[in-house]
């Protein structure tokens, strides 16, 4: 039973606090890096494409945007419904902290997809199965975030949330195999657990770079926020006014 | 080398207009979202300065 208190140490907003402040520039430093490294091989390492010239220089960003828009939505109904179950404050917090990104990651998706979409099918958008999901999946952070602001008991914004982003769930792995389930102008996965790549080793090492670019952007910005509302829920105990004095 | 010029990569074989617009959206967006997090998290730290001085007068 020793062990237990250290496993569940940063649940305690003071000291998650701490080491999200101590990660942050680590993570931007790490994302900027790697970003940088994904663009180099990207647009300089990798030859252009055979059937679509160089406008398939959108999918290092346009995948791993849309990878991230899937994982960051499935974190948050996961904290969520954490948060609610366990009645932990901190998981409620995690939550509202992911939303905004994981929006701003989905309309990335979908922005990139327009312009990747308009040059190589003819249009900026088309009611296809994975693009029409996509959007709900816009929609449903976009609810998230309107009815956790809405209720101002925080608890119950927190339980309510929760309940949207679990049901809102059940759209993650429709959009997901929605290339395969339907009839659909999108192509199909990028990557795959059972085939080898489609794509040339440059191009994948491309995505992959900017994937991890992007999930260490996604740490930094959602702890940044993370510790803002914090500091907005916490605002009346003691450690947090401790620090207030100290800045 | 893929390009042979710097107006021939901004060119991006005739798909300029996409590939800059979607990673320039990108770009500006990953720039701002950091800058909004760091406000929020300084308007909060303010708030709580300000709720302790009221505290302490009252």
């Amino acid at each position: 039973m020793k062990k237990m208190p250290r496993l569940f140490t940063f649940a305690a907003p003071s000291r998650f606090y701490g080491l999200a402040r101590w990660c942050g520039p680590w993570l931007y430093g790490v994302a900027a890096v790697l970003a940088l490294w994904a663009l180099y091989i990207g647009f300089f390492v990798a030859p252009t494409d055979a059937t679509q010239g160089d406008s398939y220089r959108i999918i290092f960003i346009h995948v791993p945007a849309a990878w991230m828009s899937m994982v960051l939505y499935l974190a948050m109904a996961g904290w969520a419904a954490f948060g609610w179950a366990a009645n932990a404050r901190l998981a409620s917090m995690m939550a509202r902290a992911i939303a905004p990104t994981g929006a701003a990651f989905t309309f990335l998706a979908l922005w990139t997809g327009a312009f990747w979409g308009k040059p190589t099918w003819g249009a900026w958008w088309v009611w296809d199965a994975r693009l029409t999901s996509e959007l709900i999946l816009l929609f449903l952070y976009l609810g998230f975030m309107a009815l956790v602001e809405a209720i101002d008991d925080v608890r119950r914004a927190d339980h309510a949330g929760a309940l949207l982003a679990i049901i809102g769930a059940v759209n993650v792995p429709i959009i997901y195999f929605s290339v395969r389930w339907w009839n659909t102008l999108h192509q199909g996965a990028s990557i795959s657990m059972t085939a080898a790549p489609k794509m040339a080793s440059t191009m994948l090492s491309a995505m992959l770079l900017m994937t991890l670019a992007f999930w260490a952007y996604a740490f930094a910005v959602v702890f940044m926020r993370a510790r803002a509302i914090v500091l907005e829920r916490e605002g009346g105990s003691d450690w947090v006014r401790a620090l207030a004095l100290k800045n | 080398m893929v390009w042979d010029s710097a107006s021939d990569f901004f060119a991006m074989g005739g798909y300029g207009l996409y590939v800059w617009g979607a990673y320039g959206v990108t770009v500006a967006w990953m720039l701002l979202e950091p800058l909004l997090a760091a406000r929020r998290h300084r308007s909060a730290l303010q708030a709580v300065g300000e709720r302790d001085e009221q505290g302490e007068t009252q």
